[in-house]
């Protein structure tokens, strides 16, 4: 799983390289430590032999300082090499999302990008960690160890043919059987999250019915469900440790016993007896960090696929090799255009739309929720890809031009937008890097931004929250548009961005929109020339006014024309028109 | 969207007061008391095998097989027999492992358990303020991070510190015991490792915490960028976001390659050094046994005590952040335990009601549709009905202190009127309808239910005597019908449905794949906006309630469906005291009175024709529509 993503080791391929150098380096040196430990017991103790002692001991001790050396300068390596691998991950992710197209990022939850983004990385990280250290010294160490022990005493180490199966095995029967356990923990750990979370969103409902008895109560059974679950998974991995004590154990007395007899009949030496008890640890204790490894890497397996599933991502909005940059006028058109999210087999959500807008028109489109309005717009900027027929920009297909060039040209205000964290102008300036304070201030008062800009103190300096949770959904739909407008584009799209915004305003930015001199009042030395504008709205009053009015329905265009038209001609819009205006027509009646 | 939030801003490493933070975790294991005792005797067990285990090597050579050295015949029966009674102890000591650990989980998950409920129980009684000035991710990582924490150390963290203390008192003893010249070369390597741990600890300490810091950055960037990321399409903003992240990522970069760095050295050399005692103590015992006879047997396992006395010392200082982060996990969830629940201190009850053969009102005790309030009244009982009457008088309220976002409001409400509000955002609408049922308490002034201040009213009775359609629906994970029937829990499956018919709900629910079975997911994320609050105006009307607050109910339907279920909705609020903020104004037009709040005030009031009449604001903000026209 995590081959895939190595390539982003790359960039720091020495350190993960010479990481595992290090590390066989200190295994060998700390293998021979107990071997040089016997010779001391078996020829320096016995031969009363002073001189060889120190010499042998400082040889010993120079090996550790060695082996420490080695030991420390691997950490070093393997955390520059995995946390250097972590962030190129991290970057590649993030570079990825940023290349989405919006149909891209409708698969993925806001939620679970995130967490592919932290705590899937830092599990990657680890991940790598361990493959550079543990999985390097582990086998290392139980291959060097066991070589050990045979050349001390080969008839000796024929109790590890025992040992060694006997605990592979039994370590392997526990995962085996404690991995479906823990995903059904999981599972339940997941349910027991997602309570939690809806009773925080939902807590005024909660309250308002007076359910906390209700919701406690749920919340208790998914929570002893949870507990039931955790200590029937980990009831079996508890097995672990006492297991590996009892072989360990099991294999010092053997050694003991077996050992006793070899000294004994002189086939074998005191200090190799005690060297090859260091040896048992080493290898058993080996053999169960590689099986904590292979629970590690099944643990962490699932952050790698959620990472993978990320890059896999095709995206689909593509740029041609000819791109064409200038884009002539504001002028839409759509040519038999079918829609839908899930490509040429889902149902339609658009079906055969044609349509012409003539550059410097007011549009509106008035339809029911689902009738297909908002992704009927959003097909002019290329937001998403035609599933069939075309759209054309200026005269020229959308997929003709380069996406950035196209999209500086088209200004959608989204129906769901949103604000930084940052000051006001800063957020501004996402439209026009370069715009003057001036620029800015005219491009607000278009919006009618400007007064309630500049009634916080600190004005337009004034820091928004994260989502720009100081301001009220009014004023963020104001000053969103005001970002749009900067941008200086052809087309303008309103997705219902004024419902926040009091009738009388909504009027003011409309008649604003309108008018000539838009972008001569904003930008000086601009040529005075009418923008597209093309509204979607609830409300009639928002589209009264506009060149001509298309009423969707179900995903196609029930009709096209002038407010008056419509109302003479179409049922679904005066049955709108009607449910808004009832008061005032008795009113006016009375 | 609740995300990952609580990590933006990183999380403090320590517990504020660590004493006070242990005492009441060990307050919450207190039942556990017995089995707790028992977990100490095992670990005793456990650790007492191995450190015997190791001695024994001292036998071994020296009564064992040394003496039997070159013996053709050897007697080996005392041998043999001391082996078995190694083994019993071996034995001893794995069954002893199994067992403290087995007793931990049971305890450990078992004090999460309590924990976890007590939690969310006590978050249940929280006040409505409480969750507007915490984030969801902040109160869900109280869930998540801290419980997890918390429960690495109850599982973990608590036995192995037992455990490794334990050890190296006990392999100190036995070092003592086994040769007093050698203990003293330990003495010095104790120092040396502390000294090593100390150092290492403090640097990998600081990046740790500059870790911590990047990591918040970071995280918080995604977290924007990724919410945003339709924004940062539309504004061709990708290269500029690519830029601030790789500025972000490298400093978390830097920052997490040295505390990996620090804290990965610690294995290494804390081994390592032990390598180095393990050499010392070959030299120096060698030379003893040279020169003053110190025995084999001794120092073979004085040698193998060297390997397992830096071990637990290890483990100890790698607990030790483990441990301090736990608690100060621990702390925070011990912060929220201690969040003032909301007061309550109403004794007026809600019962059911019928009249008696005089004609008295009196209390019933099966559903009757009557309902009335049980007011105490001295030693005896007084009964009032339940008609819906509201009166505000001189309300001052404000979220924080002199902050008021309504001042003075007076208003009243007789039975079965419709009182509308309207005014801009944040000009204290949704605040007026958040008093009534007491989300929040006023200043000053006073509201009246049918003549009793509310304040007197048990909060779970006044609020079941009103129902409310919010703004934004929620929706529950279950099926369509439980949703419906969040209302009121006794409905059974036809009035359901009657109520789903009532608001119109009905013909799309019997759309859905399974009906009224269809499963809900994520806050009903498969349901459109729409459908989602013609669900919540239909648990409205299966609640049945004589007062109704509708805010903004209906702004996610487009007119044309908000036409459709207009006949429904007259039906639902017929005979109800209705409380509806609108910013439609057409769907206030029918109310009996109409109030226009701004700046926490009501400016104008009266009917529609009224204030049309007035010429004011109202009139303003309706032909508003018109102006252009």
């Amino acid at each position: 799983m995590i081959r895939k993503l190595l390539p982003f080791a790359k960039k720091y391929w020495v350190y993960a390289v010479l990481a595992p150098l290090s590390i066989i380096c200190e295994v060998i040196l700390e293998v021979n430590i107990p071997r040089i430990m016997a010779k001391i017991v078996d020829i320096g103790i016995l031969n009363k032999d002073l001189n060889y002692i120190t010499k042998m001991g400082i040889l010993m001790i120079l090996m550790a300082v060695f082996s420490l050396f080695f030991g420390a300068l691997a950490a070093r390596l393997a955390s520059v090499a995995a946390t250097g691998f972590a962030k190129e991950v991290r970057r590649g992710l993030f570079y990825k999302i940023q290349d989405f197209s919006f149909s891209n990022i409708d698969k993925f939850s806001t939620a679970s990008l995130i967490t592919r983004l932290t705590t899937d990385v830092s599990n990657a990280q680890m991940t790598f960690m361990m493959m550079i250290r543990m999985m390097i010294r582990a086998p290392m160490m139980l291959v060097m160890a066991t070589v050990m022990a045979v050349s001390l005493n080969a008839r000796l180490s024929a109790i590890f043919l025992f040992a060694i199966p006997i605990l592979a095995l039994s370590l392997y029967i526990i995962a085996k059987n404690a991995y479906p356990r823990f995903k059904i923990m999981l599972q339940k750990y997941d349910k027991l999250n997602a309570i939690i979370q809806e009773n925080l969103i939902g807590i005024r409902v909660v309250k308002a019915f007076v359910r906390g008895d209700y919701e406690n109560e749920k919340f208790c059974d998914i929570a002893d469900q949870v507990r039931q679950t955790q200590i029937k998974a980990e009831k079996i991995v508890l097995w672990n440790m006492p297991i590996m004590q009892f072989i360990m154990y099991g294999c010092m007395l053997a050694v003991a016993w077996f050992g006793g007899n070899l000294i004994i009949s002189g086939d074998m030496q005191s200090g190799q007896l005690m060297g090859f008890i260091s040896y048992i640890s080493q290898i058993l204790m080996s053999l169960m960090m590689i099986g904590m490894i292979f629970v590690m890497f099944v643990l962490t397996r699932a952050s790698l696929m959620r990472i993978n599933e990320v890059f896999d991502e095709k995206i689909d909005i593509v740029e041609k090799e000819n791109r064409i940059t200038e884009i002539k006028d504001g002028s839409v058109s759509f040519n038999n255009v079918s829609f839908s999210y899930v490509g040429k087999d889902g149902t339609m959500v658009l079906e055969n739309i044609n349509l012409n807008i003539k550059p410097g028109e007011t549009v509106g489109i008035i339809g029911g929720t689902g009738s297909g309005k908002t992704t009927l717009v959003q097909l002019i900027p290329r937001l998403y890809d035609v599933t069939e027929g075309s759209v054309t920009v200026g005269g020229v297909d959308v997929r003709d031009y380069s996406i950035s060039h196209l999209r500086d040209a088209v200004a959608v205000v989204l129906q769901k937008n949103v604000l930084f964290s940052g000051t006001i102008k800063e957020n501004l300036k996402w439209g026009n890097e370069n715009a003057t304070d001036e620029e800015i201030i005219e491009a607000c008062k278009i919006a009618q931004a400007h007064d309630f800009i500049m009634s916080f103190p600190d004005g337009y300096n004034t820091v928004l929250g994260q989502g720009g949770v100081n301001v009220s959904g009014g004023q963020k739909q104001r000053l969103c548009i005001a970002r749009a407008l900067l941008k200086r584009p052809k087309i303008i799209i309103l997705d219902d961005s004024t419902s926040a915004v009091d009738t009388a305003t909504d009027s003011r930015i409309r008649a604003a929109l309108r008018s000539e001199d838009l972008f001569t009042r904003i930008y000086k030395n601009l040529q005075s020339e009418k923008i597209t504008t093309i509204i979607i709205a609830q409300r009639i009053a928002s589209v009264i006014d506009a060149d001509k009015i298309i009423v969707m329905d179900d995903g196609k265009i029930n009709a096209i024309g002038t407010h008056e038209e419509l109302l003479m001609n179409n049922a679904i819009y005066r049955e709108v028109y009607e449910s808004q205006q009832k008061g005032v027509v008795e009113n006016a009646g009375a | 969207m609740p995300g990952p939030r609580n990590i933006k801003h990183g999380h403090a490493l320590k517990p504020r007061d660590t004493k006070r933070v242990i005492k009441r975790i060990l307050e919450y294991m207190k039942p556990y008391k017995i089995q707790l005792t028992l977990v100490m005797l095992l670990v005793l067990v456990s650790s007492g095998a191995s450190i015997a285990g190791t001695y024994f090597l001292k036998p071994l050579f020296n009564d064992y097989i040394v003496p039997f050295i070159g013996q053709q015949n050897p007697d080996l029966s005392n041998f043999l027999r001391v082996i078995g009674i190694m083994a019993v102890i071996y034995t001893a000591g794995a069954a002893a492992t199994y067992g403290y650990n087995r007793l931990m989980l049971n305890i450990s998950t078992g004090t999460l358990y309590k924990m976890r409920t007590d939690m969310f129980k006590h978050m249940q009684a929280l006040p409505i303020k409480y969750f507007d000035t915490h984030t969801h991710g902040e109160l869900m990582s109280r869930y998540t991070n801290d419980i997890d924490a918390l429960r690495n150390m109850l599982s973990q963290s608590f036995v192995q510190l037992f455990s490794s203390g334990i050890t190296v008192i006990g392999v100190f003893i036995a070092m003592l015991v086994l040769s007093p010249v050698l203990t003293l070369v330990v003495v010095g390597m104790l120092f040396l490792m502390i000294f090593a741990i100390k150092k290492l600890g403090a640097q990998s300490g600081k990046y740790f915490r500059e870790q911590q810091i990047a990591i918040g950055k970071v995280n918080g960037y995604i977290e924007e960028m990724i919410e945003g990321q339709k924004v940062v399409k539309v504004f061709n903003h990708e290269a500029k976001s690519k830029d601030e992240f790789d500025k972000l990522n490298e400093e978390l970069f830097e920052a997490s390659k040295g505390a990996h760095s620090f804290s990965g050295m610690l294995r290494p050399i804390m081994g390592n050094l032990s390598y180095i005692h393990y050499s010392i103590t070959a030299i120096i015992g060698a030379i003893l046994a040279i020169t003053t006879g110190f025995d084999l047997g001794s120092l073979a396992s004085f040698l193998q005590y060297t390997r397992s006395f830096s071990q637990p010392i290890t483990l100890m200082s790698e607990q030790f952040n483990t441990i301090l982060m736990a608690l100060a996990g621990a702390e925070r969830i011990f912060d929220l335990l201690d969040v003032k629940p909301e007061t309550d201190d109403g004794n007026v009850t809600l019962v059911n009601a019928e009249i008696d053969s005089k004609g008295k009102l009196t209390e019933a005790n099966r559903r009757t549709g009557l309902w009335a309030w049980k007011v105490p009244d001295g030693d005896h009982v007084k009964y009032i009905q339940l008609k819906g009457d509201i009166r505000f008088s001189n309300v001052v309220f404000g979220y924080e202190e002199n902050k008021t976002v309504l001042k003075g409001i007076t208003l009243y409400a007789k039975p079965g009127q419709k009182i509308a509000f309207v005014g801009s955002t944040g000009a204290g609408k949704t605040t007026i309808t958040n008093l009534i049922n007491r989300f929040y308490d006023i200043s000053d002034g006073e509201i009246l239910y049918d003549g009793i201040n509310i304040k007197n009213i048990k909060k779970a009775d006044l609020r079941r005597s009103l129902s409310m359609v919010l703004q934004d629906t929620h929706l529950f994970s279950g099926t369509v019908m439980e949703n419906i029937r969040y209302g009121r829990l006794d409905a059974t499956d036809e009035e359901v449905i009657e109520a789903a018919r009532f608001a119109n709900a009905d013909s799309f629910i019997r759309h859905l794949p399974d009906g009224y079975n269809t499963m809900i997911t994520a806050d009903g994320m498969n349901l459109s906006q729409g459908q989602r609050q013609l669900l919540a105006i239909a648990r409205a009307a299966v609640a049945d309630p004589p007062v109704l607050i509708l805010d903004e109910a209906t702004s996610s339907i487009d007119t044309r469906t908000e036409a459709l279920i207009e006949k429904g909705m007259d039906r639902l609020m017929e005979g109800r005291t209705v409380f509806v903020i609108a910013h439609r104004l057409s769907t206030v037009r029918n109310a009996n009175a109409i109030m226009v709040i701004e700046n926490g005030e009501i400016i104008e009031r009266g009917s529609h024709e009224e204030l049309i009449e007035q010429h004011g604001r109202y009139y303003q903000l309706y032909t508003g529509m018109f102006e252009l026209s």
